[in-house]
């Protein structure tokens, strides 16, 4: 048996490690809890000066007790050990201290404490200049708490999404009243609680309700709500924010409890709810008192040590010194007593105590010492003596002379600050209440209500009949039930409170700068004296304190510093708690996992992957492939050991001597269809499509209303008032938004409609001399001569047996046939094509030797050659702008602007390097003096790069300042590798500049 | 996360199946041509950018794919109305 | 003013830090001032600096509706680079980071302004065409910054994953050696203090409420707690500019947007550069305290709540785990929101306005923390002598008239 376990407390033994010692836990403990059984006393050092610490809470609000748990890939850093539940195996360490914990060669910084007050970084490490980087070095080693894993996480995460009626987050009395209430009327309800049993305070509870142990209690009413169909209970679960229109989100931990990393199935999962109504019965966190040297190993709040005697049956100390503001916290000291160790007085600060309890305390003999603050602790690594002294009745000063208790262990408690963090998310602003001596919610933003301690309510019978209330409202609001309540009233066993007193800073003998540190943000180090410093430095927001001191950013989140921090700083400035407000408190609730939030979205499921039909062709050929948008695109088709270069201008010959195939299903395609089609899209369009006859199609840009070009595409008109519309492969969805948009919003007298056929159709491009022949072979149907079936027409036919739809349109600048069939019969049409083509060895080629194709020709790819400030006319295609079309069409009149009609825009044109094998990188810079001095006048760019096979040298298209009138100039793209690379202003089509090899 | 009310599906759906649309009632120009550079950048570019009510489109994207406007708070984020295109609010910054 | 070093810790030390100086003044307001900066966060208190320092105008108020430096600048994630494409955008930001180079100097408060690195990757062969394009022109108008492999970003940031089979595996990036962060609440503070003690006042919980004006001409602000005269009013309202410029009866082509962040619980050094990635859309850094500082795009809809939608979390998050799958069972310990100006290309607005004696400065979106030297600086300026500052030229309100707009945003992609 561990030696502070009480002998009563019994169970099945765990095995555990701590900072590599074996110890022995209970099954049902917590890390912290077995920590303590087993007399552990130092858990970690504090963040800023290293001071030895020990385990303070038992729950959320654990400052301390700050624990890396396991090893390796699912090493887990900064838990809480007093949310861990002990495991067989379980592995943990400290996260701070070297050599070890108890033995911190850091804590040697702690002797110099007084010269790192808040904000001291701000004031040095400045000079000399350079050094700063080397500080920071040493200040970011020494920062920091557990470790990140360096492996990927071996666990898998899920989502839930949720709709319920009622949401009750808290399963105490408050919140477990209210979800019986809601569900016997049927409403669906949610109920969710953070720790691995319900039941909150009560599980450490000796109370009755109705005549029972409260204990047994919650047993009955758990199973009642367990047999409802409409309840889902929701343990281990913590509700880490409340989102905008009643979201909220629920972090459950399946696995936690069992193995460092999930056995089988999912480790945590999220619960994203959208409720009608919602719950609150979060409870609330006892409140230190702040004394000097209140961080010694052994203080601890008194509602901890009284559940870990009560919950646990671990009695973490000896001699019990308990030090409070309020009635509440003398039920600590009889908790202590009835585990037969000594309590060596009660402190009171109240001058004038009175009530059940107080006399229930003295009349078991324990020492009451009213009107007495416990102003220091003392000891190193546990506490060993409480000083005790007279104060005045307002808690400001020490009147009378110091006494030593000896003491092991100080239970501390300076009342209750409700849980308002959730009512915070939704932007409800606190309000302070003096009569409770904390803030309470605020007026509701969402459909939520607070019951119970979390709405300062704080005595047993008051959380329940609150917690009904509010069940059977929420439900009632949600449209079950008719807000009245099934059971409206308990028996509850309660001593009477008297009202408490407000003390934030429990004064010492020496002013508050020169005494003692008196700790109100444990994990930063946070103190007294460091928030009245930020005062008298002039900062006076609260805000402003928080961020200088450090106040409240530690992983606890300053639920047990916050109020009292604030209190001090009210009292500095002179101010009312009220005037000087709170900070507010944001998601999460409490540290939730980054994997937990990302879910299944990781890996290879972090975006879709869109494949075409013959995708699995392509695997199979060995392609490379390039991301486009969601789709994998074949990039090239390397054959046994060949670069990308050498796969390119095999592909390209391929195609310009004999015929290649292109897998160009990814472009986007649109159904348009409507008595108003040609209108709407001639105003979308910078060209006219009012006289596009059936069979025909037509090249357009489409620009946005700025001018500027968005995407390009074919048209074809497949019968009066139908047309097929391309869009780039990137772009489609965008397109089909913005015709929407306008024939929705501007246009609604329009008749057209607009459907994505993009997945409907598979695209194989038959492109090269022998494309015709290629084409003869699978269709037999359609007359393929160049004067029935023209560039620029489409026809229907049957290829290879399909009823297919072609098109003469070529991106490459051969004869060229778009085969379109259904997408089912894609693998077959392909294979087919291929198995014709075989005697013209047809080739397939991917989007590199596409584009080096379309460069050949000039043919510009919008978001490549175009970057969102170019104009048709940069583009060198005034061509493709209906100059007389009756409506000015989307984009035309910013065409006019100021600066889109300036001499000296970018322009495109293509570059031709004086040495012929030199490729210019795209991204190259271009000037026209390469001797010019850093910063250099920079005249545009390069686009597009290649080395064509076809014509024997490179080719690069550029936007160059001007370049439209600088045909024939010689201009330099200055390299990182130092070279200037020497480049000649020509035309941007390259290969057969007459058009013809389309045409025949 | 927004919960958003399409009137044309008459639903409440959650915001991830929409996309936003900017500020609704800007109604273009009819004839371009014969504003000025500033009149037309003015349509353009420039919007009330209201904090409070503020009348703006929504499309229903992995929906019924319409537009449709919405009357939101800015500040507190509570949609008080949607209406179809073409139609008025009967909230605006004046009555509310 | 004293002046801080380790040797004022020091002697203060050994008076119990009892003595320590004011950081500035809570002066009562003046009935007129020379030049009223409207907004209390780096850029107007920086602007208010530099009319002090650099053009000799002390008879400032700086009126913030709430407290310094408790908007953006206390929300973003402190991100700075000068790595930008076009050259009017670059330049201005290089004005910037030569001004952080120095500032702890120059204010002589530590701004913690650690040149740690930024690496903006690209995962897709445009994304690396895009890279190449910005950083020779980086190259060439003097800006650090070379293209990098996946091995060396595996070198810089050991975690990172460049695993060819990712979703979209990174295929390299931009490095600047010369970014990093800074500490952003010091940035305010050092800036606020440095002006106070040149004769600014900094008036804080005072809420401008109008703009009054005469002929045309501006002559002072109403204020929640009176009217305050001045002939030159600089507006540096971020958020709420349109806000502040529909006092003055203007519209701006600015939208205020809701721009998320979150922190996750502080561990131990494993992350010592910037990571940003536009396609798969976060950033991520370390801060001293060791907490991994995320963030990523803004929110679709126009929002002044200081909050935004959770399944943009969601999405920063997955990207973040995309890059780092060992950051997946580190916690996030804190989320919150902040407002920005966005502009439709994605740059500035430095410009005065067809109001005489009105100036603003807003629309930095994203990605104003960076900006704040630079912008104070050429804002002053500009203010100072009623017409633009050089590098402030480009960024007038007249080109969306005009059309000459600085588009950047391949460079401002991601928000940072």
């Amino acid at each position: 048996m561990s030696r502070n376990r009480l002998e009563s407390h019994t169970g099945a033994t765990l095995d555990f490690t701590f900072n590599g010692k074996a110890y022995q836990g209970i099954v049902g403990d917590t890390l912290a809890s077995a920590l303590l059984a087993n007399g552990v006393d130092v858990v970690g050092r504090s963040f800023k000066y290293a001071r030895p610490r020990g385990i303070f809470g038992h729950g959320a609000e654990e400052p301390n007790a700050i624990i890396q748990l396991g090893a390796g890939a699912a090493t887990i850093p900064n838990l809480k050990a007093t949310q861990v539940e002990l495991y067989q195996g379980l592995e943990a360490s400290s996260v701070n201290g070297w050599p070890s914990v108890d033995f911190d060669v850091m804590g040697i910084i702690g002797a110099f404490g007084r010269l790192m007050p808040p904000g001291f970084y701000y004031k040095t490490f400045m000079y000399p200049k350079k050094l700063w980087m080397t500080y920071e070095h040493f200040i970011r080693k020494a920062a920091g708490l557990g470790a990140t894993p360096v492996e990927a996480d071996p666990d898998s995460y899920d989502k839930l999404n949720q709709h319920c009626d009622v949401l009750v987050v808290g399963a105490g009395p408050a919140g477990l009243v209210a979800a019986r209430e809601a569900a016997r009327t049927g409403a669906r309800v949610i109920i969710a609680d953070e720790q691995s049993e319900f039941g909150g305070s009560l599980l450490a509870s000796k109370q009755t309700i109705d005549g029972r142990i409260a204990t047994d209690w919650i047993a009955s009413l758990v199973a009642e709500l367990a047999a409802y169909k409409n309840v889902q209970l929701l343990p281990r679960s913590t509700v880490f924010g409340y989102y905008d229109h009643n979201f909220l989100t629920i972090l459950e931990r399946r696995t936690d409890h069992l193995a460092l990393s999930a056995p089988s199935g999912t480790r945590q999962r999220i619960h994203r709810v959208r409720a009608a109504q919602v719950v609150l019965a979060t409870g609330a966190f006892e409140r230190p008192l702040v004394f000097a040297h209140n961080d010694i190993p052994g203080v601890m709040l008194a509602s901890s040590v009284s559940t870990y005697v009560n919950r646990y049956g671990v009695a973490p100390g000896n001699k019990l010194v308990v030090f409070t503001t309020n009635d509440n916290a003398y039920q600590t000291a009889l908790d202590w007593h009835q585990t037969g160790r000594q309590v060596v007085a009660v402190v009171d600060s109240r001058t004038n105590p009175s009530g059940e309890i107080v006399d229930a305390v003295k009349a078991l003999g324990i020492e009451v010492l009213v009107g007495h603050g416990l102003i220091e602790a003392r000891g190193k690594k546990r506490v060993k003596a409480a000083l005790v002294a007279p104060i005045n009745e307002s808690g400001t000063q020490v009147v009378g002379a110091v006494r030593y208790l000896d003491s092991d262990l100080i239970a501390c408690s300076g009342g209750w600050s409700p849980a308002i963090h959730l009512s915070s998310h939704t932007g409800a602003k606190p309000v302070w209440d003096p009569n409770i001596v904390g803030f309470r919610p605020g007026a509701s933003k969402q459909q939520e209500r607070s019951a119970g301690a979390c709405r300062g309510t704080f005595d047993l019978a008051g959380c329940l009949a609150e917690g009904a209330s509010a069940g059977a409202e929420a439900a009632k609001l949600s449209g079950r039930g008719d807000g009245g309540l099934q059971f409206p009233g308990f028996s509850v066993e309660e001593y009477s409170e008297q009202p408490q007193q407000a003390l934030f800073l429990v004064p010492h003998t020496q002013s508050t700068s020169r005494a003692p540190s008196q700790f109100v943000d444990f994990q930063l180090d946070v103190s007294a004296s460091g928030i009245e410093l930020a005062v008298r430095e002039g900062f006076e927001s609260v805000e402003h304190v928080k961020r200088y001191t450090a106040l409240g950013f530690g992983t606890d989140q300053g639920k047990l510093g916050n109020i009292n921090g604030m209190a001090i700083l009210a009292n500095a400035l002179d101010q009312s708690i009220a005037e000087t407000g709170t900070t507010i408190f944001r998601p999460s609730y409490t540290p939730t996992t980054f994997g937990a939030i990302a879910g299944r979205d990781v890996n290879h499921l972090f975006d879709p992957e869109r494949y075409t039909a013959m995708h699995r062709w392509h695997q199979q050929q060995g392609a490379e492939f390039e991301d486009v948008g969601q789709w994998k695109r074949p990039w090239y088709f390397p054959q046994s050991g060949e670069s990308l270069q050498k796969a390119v201008n095999r592909e390209g010959l391929a195609v310009r001597n004999s015929v290649g195939i292109l897998d160009a299903s990814t472009l986007g395609k649109i159904d348009i269809q409507g008595p108003d089609a040609a209108e709407f899209i001639t105003r979308m369009y910078t060209n006219s499509y009012l006289k596009l006859a059936p069979g025909k199609c037509r090249y357009g840009v489409m620009l946005k209303e700025d001018g500027m070009i968005f995407d390009d595409g074919v048209c074809a008109c497949l019968a009066d008032n139908h047309y097929l519309m391309f869009t780039t492969t990137g772009g489609a969805a965008g397109v089909l938004a913005w015709l929407e948009l306008w024939q929705q919003t501007e246009w609604p007298e329009l008749q057209v409609y607009f459907t994505s056929v993009t997945d409907h159709w598979t695209t194989a491009t038959v492109t090269g001399p022998n494309a015709r022949k290629v084409i003869a072979k699978v269709c037999n149907d359609i007359e393929l001569s160049n004067e029935a079936f023209g560039f620029m027409d489409w026809r229907d036919g049957t290829v290879a047996g399909v009823k297919a739809r072609i098109f003469r349109i070529s991106f490459t600048g051969e004869l060229s046939y778009e085969v379109n069939v259904p997408a089912h019969y894609g693998r077959h049409i392909w294979e087919a094509l291929i198995a014709a083509g075989e005697e013209f060895n047809i080739t397939p080629y991917g989007t590199e030797t596409m584009h080096v194709l379309r460069a050949e020709k000039g043919f510009i790819i919008v978001g490549q050659d175009t970057d969102g400030s170019m104009t048709p006319a940069d583009m060198n295609m005034d061509w493709v702008v209906g100059k007389n079309k009756a409506f000015s069409f989307i984009g035309k009149r910013s065409l006019q602007r100021s600066d889109t009609v300036r001499e000296n825009r970018k322009q495109l044109v293509g570059l031709k390097t004086l040495k012929g094998s030199d490729v210019l990188p795209e991204g190259a810079q271009v000037v026209f003096d390469a001797k010019q001095k850093i910063p250099m006048s920079m005249q545009g760019h390069v686009t597009s790069s290649y080395y064509s096979a076809s014509l024997g040298h490179s080719i690069a298209l550029a936007v160059v300042k001007g370049g439209h009138s600088r045909l024939g100039q010689v201009v330099y793209c200055p390299l990182a590798d130092g070279r200037s690379i020497a480049a000649e202003i020509v035309s941007s089509v390259f290969y057969d500049p007459k058009g013809e090899r389309q045409h025949v | 996360m927004l919960l958003i009310h399409c009137p044309h599906c008459r639903e409440h759906r959650e915001e991830e199946e929409f996309s936003y649309g900017g500020e609704a009632h800007i109604v273009r120009p009819l004839e371009p041509e014969a504003l000025s550079d500033e009149e037309w950048g003015d349509y353009l570019f420039f919007r009330t950018n209201s904090r409070g009510i503020h009348h703006e489109m929504w499309y229903h994207a992995v929906g019924c794919r319409r537009y449709f406007n919405a009357t939101r708070n800015t500040v507190t984020y509570e949609i008080l109305e949607t209406y179809k295109t073409g139609t008025q609010p009967t909230i605006t910054g004046a009555s509310a | 003013m004293k002046k801080y070093s380790a040797f004022s810790l020091l002697k203060n030390a050994l008076s119990y830090h009892e003595n320590w100086q004011k950081v500035w003044r809570s002066p009562t307001p003046k009935k007129e001032y020379d030049v009223i900066v409207v907004g209390g966060g780096g850029h107007g208190l920086a602007t208010a600096y530099y009319l002090a320092k650099v053009h000799g105008i002390t008879n400032i108020a700086v009126i913030e509706k709430g407290y310094l430096g408790g908007g953006n600048t206390a929300r973003n994630t402190t991100i700075i680079r000068s790595n930008y494409l076009w050259d009017e955008a670059a330049q201005l930001y290089d004005l910037s980071l030569k001004l952080w180079e120095g500032l702890s100097q120059e204010l002589n408060y530590n701004v913690m302004f650690s040149q740690r690195g930024v690496l903006n990757l690209g995962h897709n062969l445009q994304d690396m065409r895009d890279i190449e394009r910005r950083v020779n022109a980086n190259r060439l108008n003097g800006i650090d910054g070379e293209v990098v492999s996946p091995q060396r970003i595996k070198e810089i940031a050991p975690l990172i994953n460049i695993s060819r089979d990712s979703r979209y595996p990174i295929l390299g990036a931009s490095w600047q050696p010369r970014g990093g962060t800074a500490r952003h609440d010091a940035v305010a503070w050092g800036y606020a203090r440095g002006a106070d003690a040149l004769g600014v006042d900094l008036i804080q919980q005072t809420e401008v409420t109008g703009i009054r004006r005469k002929d045309g001409a501006v002559v002072g602000v109403e204020t929640s707690n009176g009217f305050i005269g001045a002939r030159k009013v600089a507006c540096v309202t971020a958020g709420n500019s349109g806000v502040v410029a529909a006092m003055a009866g203007l519209r701006l082509p600015v939208e205020s947007r809701p721009l998320q962040a979150l922190v996750s619980e502080p561990v131990k050094p494993c992350l010592d550069t910037v990571v940003m990635s536009n396609a798969v859309h976060g950033y991520i850094s370390q801060s001293d305290k060791g907490d991994l500082v995320i963030g990523a795009g803004v929110d679709s809809y126009n929002g002044y709540g200081q909050r935004g939608s959770f399944h943009v979390v969601e999405h920063t998050i997955q990207a973040i785990c995309e890059l780092f799958p060992a950051f997946s069972r580190v916690r996030m310990n804190r989320q919150w929101g902040g407002v920005v100006d966005t502009c439709p290309d994605a740059c500035p607005i430095i410009s005065k306005t067809s109001v005489q004696g009105l100036y603003f400065n807003c629309g930095w979106g994203t990605g104003g923390f960076k900006a704040t030297p630079g912008s104070g600086y050429v804002f002053a300026d500009t203010v100072a002598n009623d017409r633009p500052h050089p590098l402030a030229a480009a960024f007038n309100l007249d080109r969306f008239n005009s059309g000459a707009l600085i588009d950047e945003h391949g460079a401002a992609g991601v928000a940072h």
